[in-house]
């Protein structure tokens, strides 16, 4: 596994209406994971719309991303190589399990079927490429969505409660699997959540906004 | 490219009815060099003011404009209250929304042969309660007074309402507010009439508006059920645009100002009703009074919904029944003979106007589907807010048709543009492109920004993620917004006829051509190709969705 580059949130800014709403400085080595917490309306979510790159024009923000040498923060969100996690898994409606991951392949990807196989494989679910998304549970859902991401071979990633909806039972178990695929990945991710149980199972740096 | 489709879309709309005002107020005063009028002069005026009946035709233009809409509002306004979402009230309404797709002069044919004298509501009384075994000599279809014209206005308004009714609600949640209201010991109606519709009317109301411009000024209708002498305005100023004399086409201009007029002073007196309402509503929205005349609305909502959709249907039943009807004495409920003679009669004549139809209906639709989307799609992209230059949308919708489409012709003709299918094409683009623009704009704010962002953070570029992601997603609604701007399109009357100079003939111009004396069958036939030709649309923008994603159980009914 080639070596990941850092994620560095070098002195970001975002405010709305010329009112500061939330800073934050920091680097995410590989594989590492940087929870941040905070209630709701500290700017968690419009922290993470900005690293994607979706920050409504009505707020403003400062300061520079970096992914190791390059520079994210003016780059449009299809070419920031930023993977996204929400907490629906948001299955595309209209595609089979399979044409969601085959989406999600770069296009000049080599061996798509093969790799799809083996994505499925990897989360107990080979038999699954041809379902309609709206008939698997919801924990199947969220692990089609995990490897969706995983395929689509971020070099970065942001989770955005990614287990606020699950019950409880099925919440350890996908924290469990997200976070070890993350670290076998040697991707540098940022999670955003209100759960201290997710910051623990994290087990990276915990910052407070807000 | 795709930044330059909104400055696209507003030309192609505000420049035609721009021009089309100008060349009508320049003839008005009796300046059109084309016609050797190159003096500045109030003649046209004076022979507008001094021609006999005006004053009845402003009367009736400007009444049934207004007195059909206020009726139209009210029943979709009890029907709404009284509605508690039971099975009735739903069959109610499914039935409703095709009924829009039905064209005008369609609901105006089939109108007009349920209540004539020798109409079926006559017959299916005859002789039993009324003792007639002859038509009554009497002037029900073109009255006087509007009467048949309001009530066919009535029929086609209330669909329209009513939908734009239902797709406002939503965002109001209605259901907590009369919940809330009904916790408070309110009756269920007025709860809705009390806590909802308040909200509700800012919402609809430029629809209202447009309803308002309409009906003071429709023409196709107005020629079959509308008065005869004096017609309507609106009649009046085409038949005066197509006087053989040229001092007829100043007059006819001055005509098309004075109706512009006349509209606006139906909206203007709407909107002071609107005032008033508004002052004396909000006494009687906080009064107290919490049962009184909730049963009246229970009964009366669903009683004047469930009519109207019935005579619809009636009508369009009437119309069939005509279409094939051999012998028919009266009084006889039914035709003593059936025959397809009429449709085997019509049928090969209508081969050009039927393939003008569809052309031009698929063309304006294609058109303004690729505009409307290119423009929506560079709002999401840059992530716009509304803007505030959207009530431009509306102007082919308030300005009556009218009063602009004589001075387009006129435009056209001094640009050496003869009339022909391209023109006819680009004018029903004029009233396709708002509605499509407006059923559509709704279905993008609705759609989850999520799935684009899923998309683009998985590595799609902004034209993949919208052939992959968007454009599935709202492949069922851009379909129905398709069907609605076809349907419009081919009811058009007035603008295929100006701007195809007669020579781009349409089911709809050979229908409404019927209307003064033409063999009752025919016309049913003519009618009922009309109306059937949008079903057709709707059908398939129901049934391709369904076929498409048969096996994709979260996509239907995502419209």
């Amino acid at each position: 596994m080639t070596t990941n580059p850092t994620l560095h949130i070098k002195q970001v800014q975002i405010s709305l209406h010329s009112e500061p709403m939330l800073a934050i400085d920091r680097s995410i080595a590989p594989g590492e994971v940087l929870t941040v917490m905070g209630p709701s309306g500290s700017g968690k979510s419009t922290l993470l719309a900005y690293l994607a790159g979706f920050l409504s024009p009505t707020f403003k923000a400062q300061g520079q991303v970096f992914l190791g040498k390059m520079q994210l923060d003016t780059l449009p969100a299809e070419q920031r190589g930023l993977g996204l996690l929400f907490q629906d898994p948001l299955l595309f409606p209209h595609l089979s399990v399979a044409g969601n991951l085959r989406f999600a392949l770069p296009r000049h990807a080599r061996h798509k079927q093969s790799q799809i196989r083996e994505a499925l494989e990897q989360v107990g679910m080979a038999d699954f490429e041809t379902r309609d998304p709206a008939t698997l549970s919801g924990g199947q859902q969220a692990r089609v969505a995990l490897m969706r991401l995983l395929l689509s071979t971020p070099r970065a990633v942001l989770l955005d409660e990614p287990f606020a909806k699950l019950d409880t039972a099925l919440r350890q178990d996908m924290r469990t699997l997200v976070f070890s695929q993350l670290r076998d990945a040697g991707l540098p991710a940022l999670l955003v959540t209100h759960d201290q149980a997710d910051a623990e199972a994290a087990g990276g740096p915990i910052i407070e906004l807000g | 490219m795709l930044g330059l489709a909104p400055a696209l879309l507003v030309t192609l709309l505000v420049l035609p009815v721009g021009a089309g005002l100008l060349m009508v107020l320049l003839p008005a005063f009796g300046y059109l060099p084309a016609l050797g009028g190159d003096a500045v002069s109030l003649a046209p005026w004076r022979m507008l003011f001094g021609h006999p009946g005006l004053g009845r035709s402003v009367a009736v233009s400007y009444a049934s404009g207004l007195v059909s809409t206020l009726l139209a509002l009210a029943i979709v306004v009890l029907f709404l209250a009284a509605s508690r979402g039971t099975w009735l009230d739903r069959g109610i309404r499914r039935l409703v929304s095709p009924l829009l797709a039905i064209p005008h002069a369609a609901v105006a044919f089939g109108l007009a042969f349920l209540i004539a004298p020798s109409g079926l509501l006559a017959r299916w009384a005859s002789p039993g309660l009324t003792g007639w075994d002859r038509p009554p000599d009497w002037l029900i279809v073109n009255d006087p007074l509007g009467l048949a014209l309001m009530a066919g206005l009535v029929l086609k308004e209330v669909p329209f309402l009513l939908l734009m009714c239902l797709a406002a609600l939503p965002q109001l949640r209605p259901e907590q507010r009369v919940t809330l209201a009904r916790s408070l010991g309110y009756a269920p109606s007025i709860a809705w009439l009390k806590g909802v519709l308040p909200a509700l009317y800012p919402l609809i109301r430029l629809p209202i508006y447009a309803v308002i411009a309409y009906a003071t000024s429709v023409v196709d209708m107005a020629m079959i059920l509308g008065p005869t002498l004096p017609p309507t305005l609106s009649v009046s100023i085409l038949t005066w645009f197509n006087d053989p004399d040229l001092e007829r086409r100043f007059m006819a201009s001055a005509g098309a100002v004075l109706q512009l007029g006349v509209t606006l002073a139906a909206l203007l007196t709407w909107w002071l009703g609107e005032q008033c309402i508004k002052r004396l509503g909000y006494h009687w929205v906080v009064n107290g009074v919490r049962r009184r005349g909730s049963l009246a609305i229970t009964l009366g909502g669903r009683g004047l919904l469930g009519m109207t959709t019935l005579l619809v249907l009636s009508a369009l039943a009437g119309l069939t029944v005509f279409s094939v009807a051999g012998f028919w004495r009266f009084p006889d409920s039914l035709p003593g003979t059936f025959t397809l003679d009429h449709w085997q009669r019509v049928l090969p004549s209508v081969t050009t106007p039927l393939i003008n139809t569809l052309s031009v209906g698929l063309a304006a639709t294609l058109i303004a589907a690729v505009l409307v989307v290119a423009t929506l799609e560079n709002a999401a992209r840059h992530q716009l807010p509304p803007r505030a230059g959207q009530w431009l949308l509306y102007l082919p919708l308030i300005i009556p048709q009218v009063a602009f489409l004589f001075g387009l012709v006129v435009a056209a003709e001094s640009l050496n543009l003869r009339p022909q299918w391209s023109l006819v094409m680009a004018a029903h683009l004029l009233f396709v492109v708002p509605y499509l623009y407006l059923s559509l704009c709704e279905a993008y704010r609705r759609l989850d920004p999520r799935w684009l962002q899923v998309a683009h953070s998985l590595g799609a570029s902004p034209w993949r993620a919208f052939w992959q992601i968007r454009l599935p997603l709202l492949l069922a609604p851009l379909l129905t917004a398709c069907a609605v701007s076809l349907a419009l399109s081919i009811g058009q009357y007035l603008p295929t006829l100006l701007l195809g100079g007669g020579r781009v003939p349409t089911i709809t111009t050979e229908a409404v051509a019927m209307a003064s004396g033409g063999s009752r069958r025919l016309m049913a036939v003519l009618a009922l190709l009309q109306a059937l030709l949008p079903f057709i649309g709707f059908s398939l923008a129901l049934l391709i969705p369904r076929l498409m994603w048969a096996r994709r159980r979260n996509m239907r009914g995502v419209a």
